[in-house]
């Protein structure tokens, strides 16, 4: 049905193309990919690794129904591809009409950008550890949630709001992208008392909502107060014990009213823009398109304290307010920590 | 010091009783296949089923306990696809089982998304709540463990009774233990091998589906994908730990989940000197130590994985 949707498009765009004589364009190019028309649409397609409901991907998925809705792009993707068969997706939709193919390689950092490599025409824009350098495909960009100044601004007011001094922490795998808005997170914390204590604890799986709530009671009982959720299950049992935890990526006040106080959202909105516009110009080449996360290009954001407001200390709310305006002024830099967090006290 | 207060703390013995519930339904189910002679690895995929259909269910509108009954069904259905390709067929139970794991969390995906194509995430529902029993549950450390659940768990710990009662003490039991050591024997009884080994995978599998849905209704309140995350091939594990007896594979899953639940509170006390992949590793190091102990003097049924095709000698 897929491929069938395919050369249904490829038909159309084949009219369309002829009939605007805009092949010729090619040769003006500074690099293989075309620019487009104005008013032509992009193809965009996007490959994930989970189901579009895992938060991280939920923000890509959202921007990019966002953009279709605002009549930028037209959008296909595929959920819950595995890595192992990630590259066969990746070249499907290389062989496709799509001019630019959206995903996640950290499981397949090298066959993603051979993959790139064969397809000079088509641009690609791929969550990835690795910066793009002398001898990545310049066709090949790579983006990250570098979400950490919302991090750091959900510090502190986790900072502010325990009492026991001990904030319980569970992840899913200690990789950089979810070390980097742990350690910005223990800083904000550390801004309002230096003598928070914090427990670490990973799951080893990105999908076990009942061990990760498991986990998170396990650090209550330890004496946590304020837990920090970075996988679904956590702000479960926060909330079966009365305390507040603070979101990561999305925001789930609506689903825990009276438990997640703020969260540090990723926006994925400008990240896109930028690549669907540089596609469209002709000027895609390999960048790291992850500083379209930063605060400052508005790619995440403190989400609004709603049920929790007036219930979170002045004095934290003076120090979010501040640094958020220095963080956008460019006084302030949140430092990029990608090392692994651990236990502390 | 911090390490071994863990053990002496009510809620490390509630979390344990919690994690072992889902083990010890899937465990019996498991142990009651193989005791009639069918090794059913489609485990892992009836337990995504079971966790979706129960959990659906509910969500749909139905009764926690029609989730439940529902759970089970679609267990049983799989089982009867499991069972009547090893059974009647006589095709290898391992890649049978294989194949059924595979096609049961395909297709659950699949409905899934056909049913809640727009979620951005995971809908919820009011999940078992739990249960505490008057005076029982107030006996210190282990009166909050063991009656203080929910209702499920309860019934966990009465399928082990039951399916020990009926293994040993019925004449469907003798059949099932027989169909697992000596097919032809049963055969010369008039008893059909086909139909008790049937029964016993179908049985086995809406027991397996429970064990899912315990995950999506009681221990967490919505369904995620690769949420089972390997917990049915622990039990496979647990059937040999046990012996094939439900006894001793009920202190199994307790051990396992003891284990679990240790670990993820030792995370948080030294989880500055030792990396956490240690913690997580250790349950399944543990158990596999504990498996070559135990092991060694296992009977395991005789005619496991062997297909019994009537009239062949």
């Amino acid at each position: 049905m897929k491929n069938e949707t395919i050369k249904k498009r490829s038909l159309h765009r084949r009219a369309f193309l002829k009939t605007m004589g805009a092949s010729s364009t090619v040769l003006m190019a500074p690099n293989l990919i075309r620019p487009l028309m104005a008013m032509e649409k992009l193809n965009v397609a996007a490959i994930y690794t989970l189901p579009v409901e895992q938060q991280w991907i939920s923000r890509i998925h959202k921007a990019a129904v966002f953009l279709q809705d605002q009549g930028m792009i037209n959008y296909d993707f595929s959920e819950n591809i595995s890595n192992t068969d990630y590259e066969r997706a990746m070249r499907e939709f290389s062989e496709g009409d799509y001019d630019l193919i959206v995903g996640e390689v950290f499981g397949l950092e090298q066959a993603s950008r051979q993959v790139a490599f064969d397809y000079p025409d088509k641009a690609y824009l791929m969550g990835s550890s690795f910066l793009p350098d002398d001898n990545s495909p310049q066709n090949f960009a790579v983006f990250d949630n570098y979400i950490q100044d919302a991090s750091y601004l959900t510090g502190i007011i986790a900072g502010a709001l325990t009492k026991s001094k001990i904030i319980g922490m569970v992840g899913g795998y200690p990789i950089p992208e979810v070390n980097r808005l742990m350690n910005a997170f223990k800083a904000g914390a550390h801004e309002m008392q230096p003598d928070i204590e914090f427990k670490v604890a990973f799951i080893g799986s990105w999908y076990d909502p009942p061990k990760a709530k498991e986990t998170a009671f396990a650090q209550i009982d330890a004496g946590a107060d304020v837990m920090y959720a970075e996988r679904f299950g956590v702000s479960d049992a926060a909330q079966e014990r009365g305390i507040p935890a603070i979101g990561n990526v999305i925001d789930t006040q609506p689903d825990y009213p009276d438990t997640v106080v703020a969260s540090a959202l990723w926006h994925f909105e400008p990240t896109l823009t930028a690549a669907v516009e540089a596609v469209k110009a002709g000027t895609f080449i390999a960048d790291n398109y992850g500083v379209y996360s930063y605060m400052k290009h508005g790619g995440c954001s403190l989400a609004p304290l709603g049920t929790w407001e007036g219930k979170v200390p002045q004095e934290a709310l003076d120090l979010v307010a501040q640094r958020e305006s220095e963080i956008k002024a460019g006084s302030y830099t949140v430092t990029i920590d990608d090392n692994d967090p651990t236990t502390t006290g | 010091m911090e390490a071994l207060e863990i053990l002496l703390s009510a809620s490390f013995w509630i979390a344990t009783i919690r994690i072992a519930s889902p083990l010890i339904f899937a465990t019996m189910g498991e142990l009651l296949c193989e005791r009639a002679g069918v090794l059913n690895l489609g485990i892992e995929g009836i337990m995504t089923a079971g966790a979706f259909a129960g959990w659906y269910t509910v969500y749909a509108g139905g009764d926690l306990w029609l989730g439940v009954a529902v759970a089970a069904l679609t267990g049983m259905m799989f089982g009867l696809i499991h069972g009547f390709l090893t059974v009647p067929l006589g095709l290898s139970q391992h890649v049978t089982g294989i194949g059924t794991t595979l096609l049961a969390t395909s297709i659950t995906y699949f409905i899934y998304r056909v049913l809640l194509p727009q979620e951005t995430s995971p809908p919820k529902i009011d999940p078992f709540a739990p249960l505490p029993i008057p005076f029982l549950s107030e006996i210190p450390l282990i009166g909050q463990a063991l009656f203080a659940q929910t209702p499920l768990t309860y019934l966990a710990f009465i399928l082990v009774g039951t399916i020990a009662w009926i293994l040993n003490r019925t004449p469907a039991g003798t059949a099932i233990r027989a169909v697992g050591e000596n097919p032809a024997a049963v055969e010369s009884q008039g008893i059909s091998v086909t139909l008790v080994r049937m029964s016993a995978v179908a049985v086995g599998s809406a027991l397996m589906a429970v064990g899912g849905a315990f995950l999506t209704m009681s221990a967490f309140n919505s369904f995620f994908f690769e949420m089972i995350n390997g917990r049915g091939w622990v039990c496979i594990a647990l059937v040999v730990f046990g012996s094939w007896k439900p006894g001793k594979a009920l202190l199994g899953a307790i051990l396992f989940a003891a284990f679990d639940a240790y670990q993820v509170r030792l995370q948080s006390v030294v989880g500055n000197v030792v990396p956490y992949q240690v913690f997580l590793m250790m349950p399944y190091v543990l158990s596999i130590l504990a498996l070559i102990v135990m092991s060694r003097r296992a009977g395991y049924p005789k005619a496991l994985m062997i297909p019994y095709l009537k009239g062949e000698r």
